[in-house]
């Protein structure tokens, strides 16, 4: 079953080897910082962000491929980036970082410090204090037995463990980012000679980073290559801002771009190089910069996961009540069905992100600006939507098919109405069915929703 | 396979169609399922199949294959299955020697051309003519996806050449099938990917689309499932018959899926 559980491409690449190393490579020990993945087997990493990890269905895959479409000005974009290469470090694992703008050793001096136990819960407390002390001491009056033991919260532990919090005030300290094992690849200094590079219709930059990832996946044994390293590890790639003109590139430049397909190109192979390896890789691209939407649509299907960042500064947005605490929007775009049919979305849409003084937090902002505005639904729908646990909660078959036949049939009305802000005229007779009703209300246009509420004639 | 989708189709891996194109779609949901079943089906029906797979790896399509009841690997050991893995054969292009010569060497140039992949189809379904191998139904070309080979710089004109000469070969010559997917991508104004998808929906004689629903994101249902047939001969449904149905793929381990 060990076998079974870890990323398939293993067996794949232990089969063609020796028999010996067939023998070895089958049976996996744990690496650390890895998980099999509880739906369908798959070896996963952490992101570095738990909240993330639950969102993208318990992890980072192994062998994939997770693009970061980067925020206006590339604040949080670049702390997510962070977050994954210091997650890197804390679980051991090889990094390679490749950059066009900053040094990477200038990206590694500014990663967060990962927290321990006591510290997370002091930086937690800190930030809901006016929460904790609402709340009451409650006294367990059957299970008194269990009333002193120690509340069970999903902190911090050793590094054995799968996702770790940080510190984004604190930097990492430097004794553990020199024990770190990583490889730079860092752009105005690999683009010195223009010799001995073979033109494969890609941008030069791209190909010498393609080579030099293959070379390290290669050497270092990554792809199973090395038989004899019993100790298997995973090459977390980062690649930052790519894109950007000055990986050489001109699709944010161009609205017709010359090399439109360098990009798409790069990340065709980069996919097949993780594909064979055991590695995962973020990348961060500029795309609200890239005004040819076919190349950013063509950037997402080559990626297995896909996460945009949208912050509010600057847009209109920041002034919006309900976002008040938050400091963006997050959107997943995107996540890889690998080895089944199926993949595990998460429920909530509507995910905005806060940047705290030392805690990135993602929550879920309530879907209630619908609900505010009241006149697209009939005042008894809104009702019901108000209960707890309602079966006409938003994603439930019902809301969905009342909201196709409702709208389709009203969407000139509802329109109307929001522009308006009119109130309804309840016609005080009561009634489910009639409040229900889009033909009671005053403009006297007379149209039927049909379906699960048509109860009337 | 999924035994639902095969009512709605009416056929049945006893008694498949032959000769036809079929064009998969996806719009705001992942079609990957219809490839699946395709796959799955063919090979139960026994028939040799050729998979151009591009955009994912060989374990990924049998883990999935098993779950549908067909071992991929047992199908290529007894010759029934010629799988092309594009992402393997890339990376052996950019950083293998130069000598081998392969199917993919359109990466490494700039000038499109997709015939050296259309000869690696063509060896692949011809029978080879020595009898020893045991005798399939037909041949089935199965591309998982297209709309990759745009975003490799292939032009939409070679890739339509492709098709044409594959049609050509495999449903007329040899009496097979050729089953594709494309990404539909409406919303962004991808004009090569439209106009590619346009020209292969008026070449198919069925169309199957798997779309998301209009009003979002729904728990319950995936999304919808249309089926556009297109009469070519039969002069009494000369009309194109259109299904809606709405869609939810279950995974479970005994491996079934509920439509």
């Amino acid at each position: 079953m060990a076998a079974l559980t870890t990323g398939s491409f293993l067996r794949k690449v232990s089969v063609p080897g020796s028999g010996a190393a067939g023998g070895g490579g089958a049976r996996l020990r744990s690496i650390a910082g890895t998980r099999p993945s509880v739906q369908n087997g798959q070896l996963l990493v952490s992101a570095g962000l738990p909240a993330l990890d639950q969102l993208l269905g318990g992890g980072l895959a192994v062998g994939t491929l997770l693009l970061i479409e980067e925020d206006k000005y590339n604040i949080y974009s670049s702390l997510i980036f962070k977050y994954f290469l210091a997650e890197g470090i804390v679980c051991g694992h090889t990094l390679l970082v490749a950059s066009a703008k900053e040094d990477p050793g200038d990206i590694l001096q500014e990663l967060p410090e990962p927290l321990h136990d006591d510290n997370y819960k002091k930086v937690l407390d800190e930030g809901r204090s006016h929460k904790s002390q609402e709340e009451p001491e409650i006294s367990m009056k059957i299970a008194w037995r269990y009333q002193n033991l120690p509340q069970m919260e999903a902190g911090p532990g050793t590094s054995s463990r799968f996702g770790h919090y940080y510190d984004v005030s604190k930097r990492m300290s430097q004794e553990v980012i020199q024990s770190a094992k990583w490889h730079k690849f860092f752009l105005p200094e690999e683009i010195t000679s223009y010799a001995n590079v073979e033109s494969c219709a890609l941008n030069h930059g791209y190909t010498k980073l393609l080579h030099f990832i293959q070379r390290v996946i290669s050497e270092q044994g990554f792809d199973g290559s090395n038989p004899q390293k019993k100790q298997k590890n995973i090459l977390r790639i980062g690649i930052q801002s790519l894109g950007s003109p000055l990986w050489g590139d001109d699709i944010c430049c161009a609205d017709t771009p010359e090399h439109m397909h360098s990009l798409t190109r790069f990340l065709y192979v980069l996919r097949g190089l993780l594909r064979m390896s055991l590695s995962a890789c973020i990348i961060t691209v500029p795309s609200h910069l890239i005004q040819n939407k076919a190349v950013t649509s063509r950037i997402r299907n080559l990626s297995d996961t896909v996460v945009g960042l949208e912050s509010f500064i600057g847009s209109e947005k920041e002034a919006n009540s309900l976002y008040k605490d938050y400091h963006g929007l997050i959107h997943i775009h995107q996540i890889p069905r690998l080895n089944s049919l199926i993949c595990d979305v998460s429920d909530t849409k509507d995910l905005a992100f806060k940047l705290q003084r030392k805690v990135f937090t993602i929550e879920w902002v309530q879907d209630n600006y619908l609900r505010q505005e009241r006149n697209i639904y009939p005042p008894g729908f809104s009702y019901l939507l108000k209960q707890k646990d309602s079966a006409w909660g938003e994603g439930s078959l019902q809301h969905s098919t009342f909201l196709m036949s409702f709208l389709a049939k009203t969407t000139a009305f509802a329109s109307r109405l929001v522009r308006h802000c009119e109130p309804l005229k309840q016609t005080g007779s009561g009634g489910i069915r009639q409040t229900a009703e889009p033909g009671m209300w005053h403009d006297g246009r007379r149209q039927r929703a049909p379906g699960l509420l048509g109860i009337a004639t | 396979m999924f035994p639902e989708l095969n009512n709605l189709l009416n056929v049945s891996p006893d008694k498949p169609e032959q000769g036809k194109f079929t064009l998969l779609c996806d719009a705001k949901t992942d079609g990957g399922f219809l490839v699946h079943h395709f796959l799955s089906f063919y090979l139960k029906a026994n028939c040799k199949v050729c998979f151009v797979a591009l955009l994912q790896s060989f374990s990924h399509y049998n883990i999935v294959g098993q779950k549908l009841g067909v071992n991929l690997i047992a199908a290529r050991d007894r010759g029934q299955l010629v799988f092309f893995e594009g992402l393997k054969s890339t990376v052996e292009v950019l950083f293998g020697s130069k000598e081998q010569p392969n199917t993919l060497k359109f990466i490494r140039e700039s000038s499109s051309d997709l015939k050296s992949l259309y000869e690696f189809v063509q060896k692949a379904l011809t029978p080879s003519g020595d009898g020893s191998a045991t005798s399939w139904k037909f041949p089935v070309l199965l591309v998982d996806d297209l709309s990759v080979l745009l975003s490799l710089g292939v032009e939409a004109v070679a890739v339509l050449d492709f098709i044409q000469y594959c049609r050509a070969t495999v449903c007329c010559q040899l009496k097979g099938n050729v089953v594709a997917l494309v990404h539909d991508s409406d919303q962004t104004e991808d004009e090569e990917n439209a106009m590619l998808m346009n020209a292969l929906g008026h070449q198919s004689s069925l169309i199957l689309r798997a779309e998301g629903l209009v009003t979002g994101f729904c728990k319950d249902v995936h999304g919808q499932l249309k089926i556009l047939r297109r009469g070519l001969l039969q002069p009494k449904n000369d009309e194109a018959e259109q299904w809606n149905t709405l869609l939810k793929v279950i995974e479970i381990p005994c491996a079934r899926a509920r439509i």
